[in-house]
């Protein structure tokens, strides 16, 4: 018995020194390829450069920065208020039996692969994008136009992909809500509508606020359905309706045929990028703690 | 029971009967509830005090399944009619639940939060009624240095006192308690016994209790429920000193099974 618990713990230990020498060596690796360029080009300038052109050299991305976070922030614009209403529904409003196909299609949604997403992207929301907001933006701006490929088009795509991590996390924390809150609020003469704004959507929260910061990191994260819907052009959009680059988008595609330097550009990035998901972790784990102390 | 004209009733229940689906949990129930009272019920577990406490704000209507029958008139209107406003209701029949539940809120969110939903927002007013209320049950003094701070670090007892100022801040007239100090000390216990006094002279109490020398300490009238019936209801100190039914002096004496 001594034995075999010695073998577990061990085994144990294995994994855990596996997991964090893999993240130690990938984190390396990145900082070690990445690093040369980024300090001959000048850290300044390849984050506030606006100018981004691989094959004459220049190395700017700022462009690639804000394709990202106008992406990710569109998503979370749509997605955060359509995932917690919807969470709110399905755990205060509506009865067990008319939640389960919902929760049932929400799961669904998680498990479609992601270029699956890009590809109804680019089938359908570009085409409508094209063809049906364009004449709207129009009325208030003739000299807008688009290809239909844009931030609209990869904001609302991710905002979809994020429903589920929003929708099911949210929904959890607002469940575990205790029924004596409830029963507080409405023996006070609180409507349905005041308990659940005043005292429940509080009440959870932190945890709502977690599944956002997750959504957040697997939009910022996303590649493969943004990479084929927001058109990949590196400049500066003026608008919604402009077609943007990712971050992770130029990654995946320029990799195949990027020379040696460019290669290291690539890297560089990936640094950008380690770094901007590593600020978010801390923000998140601040502000929760923040939270956490009015709880 | 002594005929009490001249007392004004708060409430009048005639055949009351409860039914969480088939079970039924409250059998033709009859009972006054006399204004600025305090009424004790008492009972074995399990033999519908809660259920009938809960009916007199319809709380039961959260339950899915419950089914009620007959007549409970609150000043005079049947709250079971079908347009009858039950937040109104609420507003003026406040509860203090058996577990204290302050919201995962500040002390002084705790208790605007009832003004607040019924439209109060000049903070001069807000103000005040936090005063008035936590000097109502002798908080004040515990907690006028952080009614900033979150009302969970609170200790049971005056979490409990806090949910009896929050009930009073809506300036409620009747005050349903459910056992509100089971889960209490002899020294929170005796601080909010003591405010039953106090507190009868605004409102009428309706208090659920396993403790006989509680119901005997402070209550008016007394109930005695045995299995979804009320066996007794009297004037308390002739109910405990001359039980008219034998079952009654059984569960008074601690003589039942
Ligand atoms: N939500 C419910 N669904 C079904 N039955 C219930 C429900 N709540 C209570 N009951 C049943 O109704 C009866 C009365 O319960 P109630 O809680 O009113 O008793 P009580 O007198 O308050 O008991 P205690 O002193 O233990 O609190 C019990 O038999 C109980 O099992
Ligand atoms: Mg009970």
């Amino acid at each position: 018995m001594k034995a075999y618990e010695k073998a577990i713990e061990k085994l144990i230990l294995i994994s855990a020194i596996v997991t964090t020498v893999s993240v130690a060596l990938i984190t390396v690796f990145i900082f070690k390829t990445g690093m040369p360029i980024l300090l001959q080009y000048g850290v300044l300038d390849f984050i506030t450069g606006t100018d981004w052109s691989p094959t004459s050299e220049i190395f700017g991305i700022m462009p690639l920065i804000i394709g990202t976070l106008a992406v990710t922030l569109g998503a979370l614009i749509i997605g955060v208020p359509t995932g917690i209403a919807c969470a709110v529904y399905l755990s205060e409003i509506a009865s067990k039996k008319t939640a389960g196909p919902f929760k049932a299609a929400i799961e669904l949604l998680a498990g479609i692969p992601s270029v699956v997403y890009g590809f109804f992207g680019l089938i359908v929301l570009v085409p409508a994008i094209r063809n049906y907001i364009l004449p709207i933006f129009q009325k208030f701006n003739p000299d807008l136009n688009t290809s239909g490929f844009s931030i609209l088009a990869g904001a609302v795509i991710l905002a979809i992909m994020i429903l589920p991590t929003i929708v099911s996390l949210s929904e959890n924390a607002i469940t575990a809500v205790p029924q004596e809150f409830r029963e507080a609020s409405l023996a006070l003469g609180a409507n349905k509508r005041e308990t659940i704004m005043k005292v429940i959507v509080p009440a959870a929260k932190s945890g709502i606020f977690s599944s956002v910061i997750l959504a957040m990191g697997r939009a910022i994260g996303e590649t493969m359905a943004v990479l084929l819907i927001t058109g990949n052009v590196a400049q500066m959009p003026g608008s919604i309706l402009d077609p943007v680059a990712t971050l992770t988008g130029t990654i995946a595609m320029e990799m195949s045929y990027a020379g040696p330097t460019h290669q290291q550009a690539l890297f560089a990035i990936g640094i950008v990028l380690f770094i901007i998901i590593m600020l978010l972790n801390i923000l998140a784990q601040a502000v929760m703690k923040k939270m956490g102390g009015v709880n | 029971m002594e005929i009490r004209e001249n007392e004004e009733k708060k409430f009048d229940i005639k055949g009351l009967d409860l039914y969480y689906g088939k079970f039924q949990a409250l059998e033709k129930i009859d009972m006054d509830i006399y204004a600025n009272k305090i009424t004790a019920l008492i009972g074995p577990s399990g033999c519908g005090k809660s259920t009938f406490l809960r009916t007199l704000n319809r709380m039961n209507d959260l339950i899915p399944g419950v089914t009620i029958e007959g007549d409970i008139r609150f000043d005079d209107e049947n709250i079971y009619e079908k347009d009858y406003d039950v937040i109104n209701l609420r507003k003026k029949v406040g509860m203090v639940f058996q577990k204290a539940n302050p919201f995962p809120k500040t002390i002084y969110e705790n208790i605007v939060y009832g003004p607040r939903v019924h439209g109060e927002k000049n903070k001069e007013i807000l103000d005040h009624i936090v005063e008035r209320t936590l000097k109502e049950v002798a908080l004040w003094e515990e907690v006028k240095d952080r009614l900033n701070k979150s009302a969970l670090g609170l200790s049971g007892g005056q979490q409990q006192r806090l949910c009896i100022a929050r009930c009073l801040a809506v300036e409620p007239e009747v005050i349903l308690m459910d056992e509100p100090t089971s889960a209490l000390d002899p020294v929170a216990t005796s601080k909010i016994e003591g405010l039953l006094g106090e507190l009868a002279l605004k409102y009428t109490i309706v208090i659920v209790t396993h403790n006989m020398q509680q119901a005997g300490r402070v209550s008016d009238n007394t109930a005695f429920f045995l299995s979804g019936k009320v066996l007794e209801v009297d004037n308390t100190a002739q109910m405990f000193s001359n039980p008219r039914n034998s079952k009654t002096e059984d569960y008074i004496t601690g003589r039942f099974g």
